[in-house]
């Protein structure tokens, strides 16, 4: 058959735009509207018409394929030479090596969960603008977590904790904050799923994890890791529009819409910020060449940046969450009262501890003059006598964990570093336990949900943490150790001290003899 | 407030008593001692004597520091969940009247941690 031969027409880029984004969408004719979206109406948020969405990029399909592809093609470049050269012989110290353990063990599965969240709301969406949105943020997140997997995977051949990360996000217990957090996110609706991850996570945290990590893998000399980010950011800059247009979407439709927004947001900046304690704490504690305290990222991305936000929010009738009066009062404490939880408990991480130097105190007394001399470096001290004595300090026992959050209950009370915070509460003959009032507070507005929360150590104590093969009648079963062989982790190699670790000592010895004769 | 959700949610809570084997989870933490970081979790039979419980799990959690062997339990001060709590050494956790994920707490008068530093 003879096509008739038309003139090809090339599409102005406004034209193209519309075509290739809201042209997408059509009026179903045969099936209520309703039945096609079940899920964008259940949580409450009301939406009077689609079409106000306003679409921050005006990305269309094809544009982003050439975009991602082209840097794609850069970052695998810098990767093959990372991996050619022996890049990981270049960090700055071994100590740098934890931190890209638990990047990949606690974050990339992260923007795995992100990839599939954005992809299910994606479909829920009735309109079409935030559809196509949520679809190509979907995309980026799929790539993120694949970049991220191969650009470490150049550690994986050499050193120990992360050739089982998918095993360890599922069952480790320190790792079952971040997942549990990105669950909770994941099972709420389409609306609250982009409050928590789009906004809150993306928009208002965004910096507090970028700058650690990414600028942190720059001062440390970790090319690969600092490529992927670079790579990903002008997605991130992406996201944090979507993010922001979707709050304020919601804010200009309905009025009723406030308090829902207010109470996620609520909700998810503490979330957030209580996750976000493995990154002050890696800030603070782990890197060797140190980007900036945590507390002066607060200061700048937080309360700058982000108070400017919430002003801009005011017109709309919302206001800065109340739980940041507490955010600040921890402010000073976070991340020291995170590494003495991860130094006493390494037999349970897969990545390895130390005790911070003279010259780590230092600047940890400098960085924290209110708080790290008076309570935080005595303990280091005593730590330190204790190794020298040959006895370190460890614990064995499983943790209190707090039901929302299942951080270890090792928050001190706002007003009082010495003293343990505790909240409790009773629901339908079960009592249950958080690490603070917001915890709580999320509980007890939907307590059906946090009732069914995997507390890893609990999960022990059922049997949870057991191969299928083990016998736990047998007269030598000892749980600990099963423990361990279930979690898939090796006693001795992947958890413990960093100093006289096989990957402190193998480290030492390639890059001995990378730069000397003998 | 109930969950918000698109279908019947209704789902039992995961942590209840009888999915532990016939032990109770007790958690405990020894105020002013911050040189551990948490408290604890046991699952503990109920005819446990309580002061079988502080010679054994709670010992093996807390022994390593210099303060616990000079502990007089008869001084120590309790509470759970927040209120006071008077145990009966020779009784046992259940006639204590603990019930499943009791938390508790002591404090050690004299004990203020390594150097009156709360450690």
């Amino acid at each position: 058959m003879d096509m008739p031969a038309k003139p090809k027409k090339k599409l102005g880029l406004k034209e193209r735009y519309a075509v290739m984004t809201r042209g997408l969408g059509w009026e179903p004719s045969y099936q209520d509207i309703d039945d096609i979206f079940p899920m964008d109406s259940f949580e409450g948020i009301k939406i009077h018409d689609w079409d106000a969405w306003e679409d921050p990029f005006r990305l269309t399909m094809d544009s982003y394929w050439k975009y991602q592809a082209e840097k794609e093609r850069k970052l695998y470049a810098i990767i093959d030479a990372f991996a050619q050269s022996n890049g990981h012989l270049t960090v700055s110290d071994p100590r740098y090596i934890n931190t890209v353990k638990m990047f990949v063990n606690g974050f990339a599965p992260l923007e795995y969960m992100s990839h599939r969240g954005f992809a299910h709301i994606g479909r829920q969406f009735r309109g079409v603008g935030p559809r196509v949105a949520c679809m190509m943020q979907s995309l980026d997140e799929m790539r993120h977590a694949q970049t991220q997997v191969h650009a470490i995977s150049n550690y994986n051949k050499y050193y120990s904790g992360m050739e089982n990360f998918r095993h360890h996000h599922d069952y480790l217990p320190y790792l079952q904050v971040p997942k549990s957090f990105f669950e909770d996110a994941a099972t709420g609706g389409p609306f609250e799923f982009i409050t928590a991850i789009g906004f809150s996570f993306e928009y208002v945290l965004t910096n507090l994890v970028f700058v650690p990590f990414i600028s942190g893998a720059a001062y440390n000399g970790d090319m690969g890791a600092m490529t992927f980010g670079f790579s990903a950011q002008s997605d991130e800059a992406r996201h944090m529009t979507l993010g922001l247009e979707v709050i304020k979407f919601m804010l200009e439709q309905d009025p009723d819409n406030v308090p829902i927004v207010q109470k996620w947001l609520n909700k998810w900046t503490w979330r957030g910020v209580r996750v976000l304690t493995l990154v002050a704490m890696m800030q603070d504690y782990m890197l060797p060449k140190r980007v900036m305290s945590w507390a002066e990222a607060w200061e700048i991305y937080f309360e700058e940046n982000c108070g400017a936000l919430f002003r801009d929010l005011e017109r709309y009738g919302i206001v800065m969450p109340p739980c940041v009066e507490q955010v600040r009062k921890e402010r000073d404490h976070l991340s020291h009262m995170a590494w003495c939880q991860f130094y006493q408990a390494r037999g349970t991480s897969n990545f390895h501890v130390w005790l911070p130097s003279e010259e780590d105190m230092d600047w940890l007394s400098q960085k924290y003059p209110d708080t790290f001399d008076q309570y935080y470096r005595p303990r280091f001290e005593e730590w330190r006598r204790m190794e020298e004595a040959g006895a370190p300090f460890k614990t064995t026992g499983i943790n209190m964990q707090c039901q929302v959050c299942q951080i270890p209950m090792f928050f001190t009370e706002p007003g009082d570093p010495t003293r343990l915070a505790q909240h409790h509460c009773h629901h339908e003959g079960e009592q249950y336990h958080f690490c603070s009032q917001w915890c709580q507070e999320i509980f007890e507005d939907e307590p059906e949900k946090y009732i069914q929360s995997a507390i890893a150590g609990h999960d022990v104590f059922k049997g949870k943490a057991m191969r299928p093969e083990a016998d736990p009648t047998a007269e030598d079963f000892n749980p600990a150790a099963e423990a361990l062989a279930f979690w898939k982790l090796e006693n001795g190699r992947d958890n413990g001290l960093h100093y006289g670790s096989q990957d402190e000592r193998n480290f030492s010895m390639w890059r001995g003899l990378a730069s000397s004769n003998s | 407030m109930p969950v918000n959700a698109v279908a019947d949610y209704d789902f039992p809570a995961n942590d209840r008593e009888e999915n532990f084997h016939g032990a109770r989870v007790i958690y405990a933490g020894w105020d002013k001692h911050l040189m551990f970081s948490s408290p604890y979790a046991w699952p503990l039979p109920p005819d446990l004597p309580f002061a079988h419980f502080l010679a054994g799990p709670l010992a093996e959690a807390f022994g390593q520091h210099p303060d616990f062997a000079k502990i007089d339990w008869s001084h120590a001060i309790w509470t759970k969940n927040g209120e006071a709590f008077t145990p009966d050494l020779d009784k046992t956790i259940a006639e204590n009247g603990l019930i499943h994920k009791d938390s508790l707490r002591f404090e050690t008068p004299g004990l203020d941690g390594i150097g009156g530093q709360f450690i």
